[in-house]
């Protein structure tokens, strides 16, 4: 039976290594040298492995007595041996120089002292040389198998990031020539033609066309550029040729950025990964340090109890013990899932910082949302001017110059509705006060600008608004002047976003906002959301967000989204930080753990399922692969398993693992 | 903190090279991401880089032969 099954085995060999030969090099990922030699090597020694299985024992005991004595029993074990050595070699010479570097218990050393046991057990029963010969070839498969496997799926993830531009166009003496991007000034134009990757981040100062932005954004919806529209490196232009300025260095470029950034991310290690290599460092000397008891004190004990040492049945299960011992499956599954799992999210626009980000969001159960472009657009419209005592227009003068030294996306709402130039030589002194507003010197008037808290400060009292919106109060010269009303629109997406959420399990969803309570309210409570704290200046943010990790931390990890905009300390003080919005924004992309590059909040649904199913292919991988070990460890104390269950132990348990681990990479839209 | 590209074989290997690394004394920090064959070394105060690369070459190839640093 066993004979059967191990030829069945060899010829299902030869036939995958044919198979793979021919299908893994076409086209234009052809197989190393190195890899068709490692092929080659496990093709002959299994078909002559193969040829040797069908000649018996007896055929050459006739010619025991040719020459001289047992010159078939010499024979055969030559024939076998000279095959050994051909799998072996390598794992041979390796062994010998561990042994050497006193490395004894690296897996070369390991299978060489297994395979030359059982090759010794068989001389001495002038048996089985086939098991010492599988072992060794099957061991190879595996090797070949992992670096094949590890090595393609590190190729794939590397292509899935294939943003890097080759060059950049500038023109010289009229003449257009192609340059490294990297030797490209701030400053210097660079010209893009249909169909190219832009090489550096910039603004358009000539042409109109439409980029495909999906290698950044993972959005495929494509976006039309026109003069002063800013673009971003990675995108590619579908249409029209565009001139453009840049406004970075390569190396400060948003591709450049995203890059270092998924590179670096596998150096930040996840606790499982911390976990499997405190384990593989225990595991092999224990096993090995308990196969070498099964040798030499098993026996003894044998020998003065019973009188029968028993000592070739105990020295075999310790081999199998040694084969079994290679922690290596587990070790390379648990990194490949993580690493797979990145560059998979990395398509999707999705970058994580790190393995131990991913283990973090898949057991998140709280988040944290900030409102302002993360649920909302960010984008505010005034929509109207009331209870004003000046002009609109007068009004609009004084505020849209109070506020032009201000990012706040209000202001620019402000600016926009103004829509003249500004005139800096009337603007005196401008104070900013965080999470007030803003006091500023105007011609010869003093303009107050801000919420209800800022004018109490100043001693005018604001008159309420009816509408739900944010209220810009105006005074000037410490008289109330009116106020703006700004709206800004929820996103289309940021509905189905939070359902999808707690349809996965999150139990918490609260908004921080430091508009008022009314206008928080009404933007939350049309979303779902379960708490909603207005009110709040960006220091109370970070109180109030310590307050929910104090009541919620037990439950599950907290995640804080935002849109990077004012809340980098929030972003830095929660379990995982999410940045929304990031084309472009080097702040978020430092402050965060996860950057979501474009803004739709729907992805961050999409990041949670990525990074529950990479943590459940690597519990499954953990737990297959030591169930698996352990099982053939009992089977081979007791004497029931023999050298070919021990090589499925180790071999075939790291090609399944490493199979599922690759399933990391494919992502559910 | 230094970046090196490398060439580890086997992702075991990797790890036990990583922490004989971190045992020098010239080392503050070493990680090695097999996934990606890089090395990030963060070197102690007042060392010389190139003495303390081929110690850290030295000691890697120890564990594992094939290891190179390539740049």
């Amino acid at each position: 039976m066993a004979y059967i099954i191990s030829n069945l085995l060899l010829i299902l060999v030869i036939i995958a290594v044919c198979v793979s030969k021919y299908i893994f090099n076409k086209g234009q990922n052809k197989l190393t040298k190195k890899q068709i030699k490692g092929l080659n090597q496990i093709l002959i020694t299994t078909c002559s492995v193969l040829v040797l299985q069908f000649i018996p024992a007896e055929t050459f005991q006739k010619l025991d007595n040719y020459i001289f004595e047992d010159f078939g029993k010499y024979l055969r074990f030559a024939c076998y041996l000279a095959i050994y050595w051909f799998i072996g070699k390598d794992v041979l010479k390796k062994s010998l120089v561990g042994f050497k570097n006193k490395q004894f218990l690296d897996e070369n050393f390991l299978m060489a002292i297994a395979t030359i046991g059982a090759f010794a057990l068989a001389v001495y029963e002038n048996g089985d040389y086939l098991e010492a010969i599988a072992v060794m070839l099957f061991y190879m498969i595996g090797e070949w198998f992992e670096k094949f496997a590890v090595g393609k799926s590190r190729k794939n993830i590397s292509e899935l990031m294939d943003i890097r531009p080759d060059y950049a166009n500038i023109e010289v003496d009229n003449q257009i020539k192609q340059v490294a991007p990297e030797t490209v000034k701030i400053g210097d134009i660079i010209i893009i033609n249909p169909g190219e990757k832009i090489p550096l981040d910039g603004i358009v100062v000539n042409g109109t066309s439409t980029l495909n932005t999906s290698a950044i954004t993972g959005e495929s919806a494509p976006l039309n550029v026109e003069p002063d529209s800013e673009v971003i490196s990675g995108c590619i232009n579908l249409n029209g040729v565009l001139k453009v300025r840049t406004t970075k260095v390569f190396a400060e470029t948003t591709v450049s950025k995203i890059l270092e950034l998924v590179e670096e991310a596998s150096a930040n290690k996840s606790v499982s990964e911390k976990f499997i290599s405190k384990f593989a460092r225990y595991y092999t000397p224990i096993v090995v340090g308990l196969a070498a008891f099964m040798t030499f004190v098993v026996p003894i004990l044998n020998y003065i109890f019973t009188k029968d040492a028993n000592f070739a049945s105990w020295l075999y299960r310790a081999l199998n013990f040694l084969v079994i011992s290679c922690p290596c499956a587990i070790v390379v599954s648990v990194p490949l899932s993580f690493f797979a799992s990145i560059g998979g999210a990395s398509k999707e626009g999705i970058l994580i910082k790190g393995s131990n980000y991913i283990e973090v969001l898949s057991k998140v159960k709280t988040i944290v949302f900030d409102k302002t472009g993360t649920l909302t657009k960010g984008t505010f419209e005034v929509q109207g001017i009331h209870h004003n005592s000046h002009e609109k227009e007068v009004l609009l003068k004084y505020t849209a110059h109070a506020e032009s030294a201000s990012s706040h996306p209000i202001s620019k709402s402000i600016l926009n509705a103004y829509n003249k130039p500004i005139d800096r030589s009337i603007v005196h002194k401008i104070e900013e006060i965080s999470g007030h507003g803003i006091v500023a010197q105007i011609e010869d008037k003093e303009v107050a600008v801000g919420n209800d808290k800022l004018m109490q400060s100043i001693g005018v009292t604001p008159l309420p608004c009816h509408h739900i919106g944010t209220i810009v109060h105006i005074a000037i010269d410490k008289k109330y002047a009116g106020h703006i009303l700004i709206n800004d629109s929820i996103k289309e997406t940021s509905a189905q976003a939070i359902s999808d959420l707690k349809n996965q399990g999150i139990t918490e969803t609260i908004m921080l906002s430091g508009d008022n309570q009314k206008i928080a309210d009404d933007v939350g409570g049309k979303l779902g959301i379960n708490k909603i704290f207005g009110n709040l200046l960006p220091t109370d943010k970070v109180a109030k967000f310590e307050e929910i990790i104090a009541t919620n931390g037990a439950n599950g990890k907290v995640a804080f989204v935002g849109d990077g905009i004012n809340d980098a300390p929030v972003l830095t003080r929660a379990d995982i930080g999410i940045a929304m919005g990031a084309m472009g924004s080097d702040a978020a992309i430092e402050a965060a753990d996860v950057v979501l590059m474009d803004d739709n909040p729907e992805k961050l649904s999409q990041a949670i399922k990525i990074a529950r199913k990479c943590l459940t292919i690597v519990y499954q991988n953990i737990i297959f692969a030591l169930v698996v070990k352990f099982a053939c460890l009992l089977l081979s104390v007791i004497g029931f398993a023999n050298l070919y269950m021990a090589i499925f132990a180790d071999v075939g348990v790291l090609i399944l693992v490493v199979i599922n681990a690759i399933r990391c990479i494919f992502v559910k839209k | 903190m230094k970046k090196y590209n490398i060439e580890v074989d086997c992702a075991n290997c990797a790890n036990l090279v990583e922490g004989k690394i971190n045992e020098l004394p010239e080392i503050a920090s070493c990680t090695i991401s097999f996934m990606t064959q890089k090395m990030n070394i963060e070197f102690a105060e007042n060392v010389n880089e190139k003495d303390a690369l081929d110690k850290i070459l030295k000691v890697a190839k120890k564990v594992e032969p094939d290891f190179e640093i390539l740049d």
